[in-house]
């Protein structure tokens, strides 16, 4: 009876797991068949008419190749390294440092994070920026998203350095290291899948902004690649679906390498949660 | 001189050095911002039209305009959208990704190897691609003609679903679960991580269920971590703009969420006084939101 | 040491002045469109043909030109929020590409200016003027004044496929004769016939509801509203009709054709993106009768875009669109249609405003003109620049252009018109009846523009 129940219940895991697989996997099959299509309508199907030439039309676009392959860069990664050492440095003087009320703080900030990420903060920010001079510059837009995602990267980072120990630095400020030594030889390397972590999810959100950049931007030169995908759509305002969906599989590449890199290389976890129990 | 100051590592001169970048980017780009929505939300503020060369100070009127009983749960408007949300919200973030993430968590709990990564892989890059990737794909999924889904209940020898014209907010509330489990799987899956073994060995040797582990093990243990989800999934998932790509908030508003909605009066009417107030009234209810979490959250800790 | 210093500062100045005095002026024109991409035949046009040729003509006036175009691959309500931003803040293209129903907000802000303010009083003394009616004008006008050049109009009718029409027996085939309602109810006797005869096509499809936008409002509502006699505005009042027996007999048109007989696809129209939807169902002969616009034959249909039918002149046709009845469409007409247009406007702020209009009024010289019929015939502003190389395109400006009328130029104009789409959205789900839909439509317009700016002509 016992091996029955446990025979069931593998067999439930067994059915789980597979249809969480499917649910996953099943809407992302158009973005690898599609594009591959000379034909390419939205089913998902064996190529009828397999096909590189999308890509060839995508790559005779130098306004979006430009978009993807420079644009899209230079702004996700800008954000990217500003937030994740900012939002490190930030996370780590709030855990150390016992500033009344920075747990209120983290929640608030996060809080007005969401009002500013959306439409109705438009017109303050492009004000703000024509006032800086940041208007179609690649800094008016990593700043503006930087600023946006700093409450919530610090609030994920928070707790992952609340979970590492003081004596780690303890013991090395005991054996007279100085404490920028600390910081770079003993919080750094632990510090480090965290910021793997805060790295790809801040890439990531930088990388699909549409409005900010739209916002901003203002040469065509400039402009990343959701706004660039709109070049590929009919005057009458629909997508062209080969060049979308080739243009949308280049596009999601990146951050799928990113993705697969860090998570090979340092494992892409949450570090979260209980104090005190080893990993 | 302090000999041992509150942190070791860090004096608070350092520790401020170290917040200052941040804290100034906030000022800049955050209160700032939001300063400015607040007070326009007071006025009649527009880009264009005769309103935007003479703003006036409208006093409530944008709020009360969006709270007018009598018209408000019609199609199209702020009643409207606010219910649609509440379904979403709930639908997808609180029934949805926060349990799956943990059922997802608990399936792969202690156990590694090849499935565990590509289960976890593959609802990582859902939540990883780009919106505009995603929502493409996702209207080729759920089309009704084309689409992969209906294909699959072909084969089963269903009928069709036209999701995007009879169930438009049910569509984008499993895009939702599908988009952003991720977070919670990886976030209960480290909390999970964390429980010391000898729990478990305890558990073993009393013979505990699998549901007496969930309830007196795991649950207990991952609590706060629960309410953390849960905050942050809420959060994320009322502000979610994604969903547009997909169904544009229609057929006939029926999928038209609180930031589909903002997005309609600021962007084609360039409305952004009422789109000032809609923002502020969404951070309103975030905030009692977020307060009833946290409240939850710290009772009952010791 | 003193003298070295001198000379350096001289030459320094030197090479500053020169290089001022050799500073090229650069124009730049941006509009919606994207070689390669929407509306490339545009940036051909500019690029290939009329920048290189204005700056020749510029050298040979001693001046020295650089102009270059910037492309916009987004939607036209981002371009419209684009341009509110700069204008609000002094920048943007010296041109413009403008849709005139655009111009009445954007001057209620301040954000544009007729050409004579921006230019000076010389604007009137360029040639073309004489070849511009006074309707073309409007396009781009506002209060009587002139803020740019149209690139031409349009009109709308009904595409219908001939290959259907012969084969449901509707038109002898081989017989070359055209089909021509002369009222609502032999179009619908049309439909209804298409319907019995051939049961996999959809008769009858016009625009509705508020996914397809303007288009609903110039292809859809406006083509039924005015066989009824009445336009969405007075004109001599300066009053929007609220609530008119015209109104409604337009709803219960639409009713028929979506609710009552199913005639059209409603889903068609309720669901984001339809209107691509129409278009393929047109190519694929699944929808017998289309009611759009002229862009619709010059552009979707042409040969090369993704929904051409190769052989689109043996199997498309077009007809106009009658009125309720004889006589009783607006101002009298047998028959309907409504123009519209979008153009080129000179930014307020450009830092050249003369050389910016010398380039405009290059760009609408006879010359220019003629070359962009080359690429894409379509009916000009020009009376001079005839439509060339499209027969089915002249006879439908030569028929239709007697019958048409304009968008009122107002600022209210985008929000309701955005409430007749919704009204014809509520109509054609099913969530309300005509009675109701109009008397909403009535309320919302009473705070858009004021009760004292509404009329109301209660159904009897």
């Amino acid at each position: 009876m016992r091996g029955l129940r446990k025979y069931a219940f593998k067999f439930f895991w067994g059915v789980f797991v597979l249809f969480i697989m499917g649910f996953f996997l099943l809407p992302l099959l158009w973005l690898v068949t599609a594009p591959f299509d000379a034909k390419a309508t939205l089913r998902v199907a064996i190529p009828s008419k397999f096909t590189f030439a999308n890509f060839q039309a995508i790559f005779r676009n130098t306004f979006a190749v430009r978009a993807l392959f420079l644009n899209s860069i230079v702004i996700a990664g800008g954000t990217m390294l500003g937030v994740t050492l900012f939002a490190t440095l930030a996370a780590y003087a709030l855990a150390r440092l016992n500033i009344r009320g920075r747990d209120i703080l983290a929640y608030l900030l996060v809080l007005f994070s969401s009002v500013v990420q959306g439409t109705a903060a438009m017109v303050p920010i492009f004000l703000l920026l024509f006032h800086l001079k940041l208007i179609d510059t690649y800094p008016g837009v990593i700043f503006v998203l930087i600023g946006g995602l700093l409450p919530t990267g610090i609030f994920l980072m928070r707790d992952f350095v609340a979970g590492i120990p003081k004596s780690y630095e303890e013991s090395a400020l005991v054996s007279g290291a100085r404490p920028w030594q600390v910081l770079r030889d003993v919080l750094l390397p632990v510090l480090r899948p965290g910021m793997m972590v805060l790295a790809v999810w801040s890439f990531v959100q930088a990388w699909g902004d549409f409005l900010i950049s739209l916002i901003v931007m203002r040469s065509p030169a400039k402009m990343p690649a959701p706004i660039a995908i709109y070049s590929f759509y009919t005057e009458g305002g629909t997508p062209v679906l080969t060049l979308v969906s080739a243009y949308s599989l280049i596009y999601a590449l990146p951050v799928v390498f990113l993705y697969l890199f860090v998570n090979w290389r340092y494992g892409f976890r949450f570090f979260g949660g209980i104090k005190g129990g080893g990993r | 001189m302090q000999k041992k100051p509150s942190s070791l590592v860090l004096s608070r001169s350092t520790g401020l050095i170290f917040l200052a970048p941040a804290l100034l980017f906030i000022a800049l780009f955050l209160f700032f911002p939001l300063v400015w929505v607040l007070i326009i939300s007071f006025t009649d503020t527009t880009l264009t039209g005769p309103a935007a060369a003479n703003p006036s100070f409208v006093g409530i009127s944008n709020y009360t305009g969006l709270f007018d009983f009598s018209r408000w749960m019609r199609l199209g408007n702020f009643g409207n959208a606010l219910r649609n949300t509440i379904i979403f919200v709930l639908g997808s973030a609180i029934l949805g990704q926060v349990p799956l993430g943990l059922a997802i968590a608990l399936a792969f709990h202690r156990r590694k190897g090849l499935l565990r990564e590509i289960v976890f892989s593959l609802a990582t890059i859902a939540w990883i691609l780009p919106g505009v990737a995603v929502a493409f794909a996702w209207i080729a999924f759920l089309d009704r003609d084309f689409g992969t889904f209906n294909a699959l209940l072909a084969l089963l020898g269903l009928p069709k679903i036209d999701w995007y014209f009879d169930y438009p907010l049910l569509a984008i509330i499993i895009f939702n679960i599908w988009r952003g489990t991720a977070f919670s799987m990886l976030l209960f899956s480290a909390a999970l991580g964390n429980i010391p073994p000898s729990y478990w060995e305890t558990a073993d040797v009393i013979g505990a269920s699998s549901w007496q582990r969930f309830r007196d093990i795991i649950f207990p243990l991952i609590r706060s971590n629960l309410f953390t989800a849960l905050i942050l999934v809420t959060l994320w998932t009322f502000n979610v703009f994604t969903p547009y790509l997909i169904t544009g908030g229609g057929p006939l508003y029926r999928s038209e969420t609180v930031p589909i909605y903002t997005y309609r009066v600021a962007f084609k009417f360039f409305e952004f006084g009422k789109g000032a107030a809609i923002a502020v009234v969404m951070m309103t209810i975030n905030f009692i939101l977020a307060s009833f979490y946290l409240l939850m959250q710290r009772r009952r800790v010791g | 040491m003193k003298r070295v210093h001198y000379l350096a500062v001289i030459s320094l100045g030197l090479l500053i002045g020169v290089s001022c005095l050799a500073e090229p002026i650069t124009l730049t024109v941006t509009s919606r469109a994207v070689r390669g991409g929407v509306n490339t035949q545009l940036v051909e046009w500019l690029e290939d043909t009329v920048f290189p040729a204005f700056v020749q003509w510029m050298k040979g006036q001693g001046k020295d030109v650089v102009v270059k175009f910037i492309p916009f691959g987004g939607s036209d309500e981002e371009l419209k929020q684009q341009y509110a931003l700069d204008l609000k803040v002094g920048r943007g293209a010296d041109i413009l590409g403008f849709d005139g129903f655009w111009i009445p907000e954007f001057d209620a802000a301040g954000l544009v200016k007729p050409l004579d303010e921006i230019v000076g009083p010389q604007v009137w003394d360029w040639d073309g003027w004489a070849y511009i009616p006074q309707g073309m004008r409007e396009i781009l006008g506002y209060k009587g004044k002139v803020y740019g050049l149209a690139l031409g109009t349009d009109v709308r009718v009904i595409f219908y496929r001939r290959d259907l029409f012969e084969k449901a027996g509707i038109i002898p085939p081989g017989s070359g004769l055209r089909w021509q309602p002369r009222s609502w109810e032999e179009l619908l006797n049309t439909a209804r016939y298409i319907k019995k005869v051939l049961p996999d096509v959809i008769p009858l499809q016009i625009n509705a509801g508020t996914d397809m936008g303007e288009a609903t409002t110039m292809q859809g509502w406006f083509m039924v509203l005015l066989g009824t006699g009445i336009h969405m505005y007075d004109f001599e009042s300066g009053k929007w009709y609220g609530e008119h027996p015209g109104i409604l007999d337009a709803l219960n048109f639409y009713k028929t054709v979506y609710v009552d007989e199913k005639l059209g696809d409603a889903r068609l129209q309720l669901i984001s993106g339809g209107r691509a939807r129409t278009f393929e169902l047109f190519r694929d002969g699944k929808i017998a009768m289309l009611v759009e616009g002229d862009w619709f034959w010059r552009s979707v249909l042409a040969p090369g875009s993704e929904w051409a039918i190769p052989n689109r002149n043996e199997v498309v046709d077009w007809a106009m669109m009658p009125a309720k009845e004889p006589g009783a469409g607006y101002r009298g007409q047998n028959f309907v249609t409504i123009s519209g247009g979008t153009g080129f406007i000179l930014n307020p702020n450009t830092a050249h405003p003369e050389e910016a209009w010398a380039l405009m009024s290059f760009a609408f010289s006879r010359e220019m003109q003629l070359e962009f019929q080359k690429i894409e015939p379509r009916i000009r502003s020009r009376t001079d620049v005839p439509v060339v190389g499209d027969p089915v395109m002249s006879e439908m400006a030569r028929a239709l252009l007697q019958y048409t009328t304009v968008r009122p130029m107002l600022p209210g104009y985008p929000k309701i018109s955005y409430q007749a789409q919704l009204m014809t959205e509520r109509v054609v789900s099913g969530q309300m009846t005509p009675e109701e839909a109009m008397a909403a439509y009535a309320e919302a317009l009473k705070e858009i523009v004021g009760p004292e700016n509404v009329i109301v002509v209660k159904v009897k």
